[in-house]
């Protein structure tokens, strides 16, 4: 298996924790992991993404122009990279402050109101948690829970692991927000 | 922790690398993209299990005669720094390669000239491999493609340094200092103890006992009949560098029509290339100097034997091409593509730039 995966967004979002949770749960996978942001002087409201790669085999590449699952978090990031997805690829993107939505017939497009899902869960620390879920459950790439709540234990400093069930808890949310069937 | 996957950025790895060889010091100034090394070091606080001292210097030519001190007693000493502080610390780095003293450089480069950007840049090779600072002097120069190498090249750099009494030049970018991969750790290495400094390096500057004679370690000579001599056992020393540590890494060069030559991270953006140029019926081998001093001038001459042409492949706007062609002799088209100013190429822009300059050249 591989999964060449970007998810972008503005800078705050949690755009590069959840590339890290994503690289970690893929690592405690077995699996070799490439995490490589876009750096810059990055700010909130600027932009900012990040390219995760989770693979049986060793990694050429951290930087790709076409990639098996996008995830948009703006309309700036949705224009950019919803024409970088291999076709019979994922997008999964985030409705609030779309104007402009993806047109292509050729990949599976996952609209997601993961703003208000959040607002609904309570937190909204746990946004990035929320589209994690939506990703985790969209990707062919079946990533266990059990390796994705040991990826959270590994990412995060100790001082917030009592913040991991309520983590948890968001993944679960952003399960439901998409459905493979439909 | 022996053995153990982890997962980090290059710079945080070169950090811990240098805590488990046993370094005795490093000494350094933030600048990014490399501040994570300074950052992680003084996290880890080492001066509190192995005794290594991490400092903060006030500026980068402090930091790099700091080091020059270090060296200069037998310690194994490091600092890093990113292009424009590098260009700082060229003045010590000149007198430590003339006063024959270990000691390991690590340049994380980012977009020049100038302050420039803090992208990924590979425009300090000239720097780097032919001089830097002023004289005849060359710097062992490692060139790392994955975190794992960021690693690796701290434990072999540092044994080189010892080895020939040269300093040694980690080159990498901004792309495998920021991005995280899996690494394993060495184990660590107890820091050698006086007496096995005195013992290893009889030339340090280790505090005069008994009847020994005086270690003056310097770089200066008033008289330039004995400046010749020291010269010339410098250069006997590349001689010997050249011949024994050139390092490179092949992939399916013997049944490819084209060569993509690369070094660092920008090789493994190759190989995606290679990997898409496949899928259109173009045959490539990839060839990639690990040191990139001593340049594998004779590996690479061989590699590129009968091939249809060279693609060399740089973050630069032409600079590893000039040991390209000087190591096929021009025999055979070499071309040049790169991205300036921290711009990274795409996989699918190396594959085009293989197509419209070798492969469908304009006439």
């Amino acid at each position: 298996m591989k999964e060449e995966i970007i998810i972008a967004g503005f800078g705050g979002q949690g755009v590069l924790s959840m590339g890290k949770i994503l690289a970690y749960s893929g690592l405690m996978d077995n699996k070799e992991v490439t995490w490589f942001p876009a750096y810059g002087p990055e700010q909130r409201g600027g932009t900012a993404n990040v390219t995760v790669i989770l693979s049986d085999e060793k990694i050429s590449s951290p930087v790709l122009d076409a990639y098996d699952i996008v995830i948009a978090l703006n309309q700036q990031s949705l224009d950019k990279f919803a024409p970088k997805v291999k076709p019979g690829g994922i997008l999964i993107y985030d409705t609030n402050g779309i104007h402009k939505p993806p047109t292509r017939t050729d990949i599976t497009i996952y609209p997601i109101d993961a703003i208000s899902a959040t607002m609904e869960f309570g937190n909204p620390k746990a946004y990035n948690m929320v589209v994690m879920g939506a990703l985790i459950k969209a990707m062919p790439y079946e990533l266990q829970q059990e390796h994705v709540e040991l990826g959270l234990a590994k990412s995060l400093p100790e001082r917030y692991h009592h913040m991991i069930p309520m983590n948890i808890n968001a993944i679960k949310k952003g399960r439901s927000l998409v459905n493979p069937e439909n | 922790m022996k053995g153990e996957v982890k997962l980090m950025k290059g710079n945080e790895a070169v950090a811990l690398a240098a805590i488990r060889y046993g370094c005795d010091g490093y000494f350094g100034y933030p600048i990014t993209p490399q501040s994570e090394v300074l950052e992680t070091l003084q996290a880890e606080m080492p001066w509190e299990t192995t005794g290594m001292v991490v400092l903060q210097a006030e500026s980068e030519v402090a930091a790099i005669n700091m080091v020059y001190g270090g060296a200069a007693t037998g310690k194994a000493v490091m600092t890093s720094s990113s292009s424009p502080g590098i260009s700082l610390k060229q003045e010590g780095i000149s007198y430590i390669a003339a006063a024959q003293l270990p000691a390991l450089i690590l340049n994380v480069m980012r977009g020049g000239p100038g302050l420039g950007t803090i992208q990924p840049s590979q425009a300090d090779y000239f720097q780097a491999t032919k001089g830097g600072g002023h004289g005849d002097y060359h710097l062992i120069v490692l060139a790392p493609s994955s975190v794992q190498e960021m690693v690796d090249f701290v434990t072999l750099g540092f044994d080189l340094s010892f080895k020939y009494l040269t300093p040694t030049m980690i080159l990498a970018d901004g792309i495998v200092g920021q991005m995280m991969e899996k690494v394993v750790l060495p184990e660590q290495r107890p820091r050698r103890t006086d007496e096995e400094v005195k013992a290893q390096c009889p030339w340090a500057a280790t505090g005069r006992t008994g009847l020994r004679k005086r270690n003056v370690v310097t770089s200066l000579e008033m008289d330039p009949a004995r400046m010749e001599v020291n010269n010339h056992r410098l250069q006997a020393v590349y001689r010997e560098i050249e011949k024994n540590e050139p390092r490179w890494e092949e992939k399916d060069v013997d049944n490819a029509d084209y060569l993509i030559v690369s070094f660092g991270s920008v090789a493994r953006i190759c190989e995606k290339a290679k990997e898409i140029a496949e899928e259109k019926g173009i045959k490539v081998g990839i060839f990639r100097p690990i040191t990139l001093w001593p340049y594998p001038i004779d590996a690479l001459e061989k590699a590129a034997k009968d091939k249809k042409g060279v693609l060399v492949v740089e973050l630069n706007a032409g600079q590893m091409i000039e040991d390209v062609r000087l190591s096929v002799h021009d025999s055979l088209p070499v071309k040049h593509f790169g991205r300036l100013g921290g711009i990274i190429p795409s996989p699918t822009e190396i594959v085009q730039a293989l197509e419209q300059k070798l492969i469908n050249p304009e006439k």
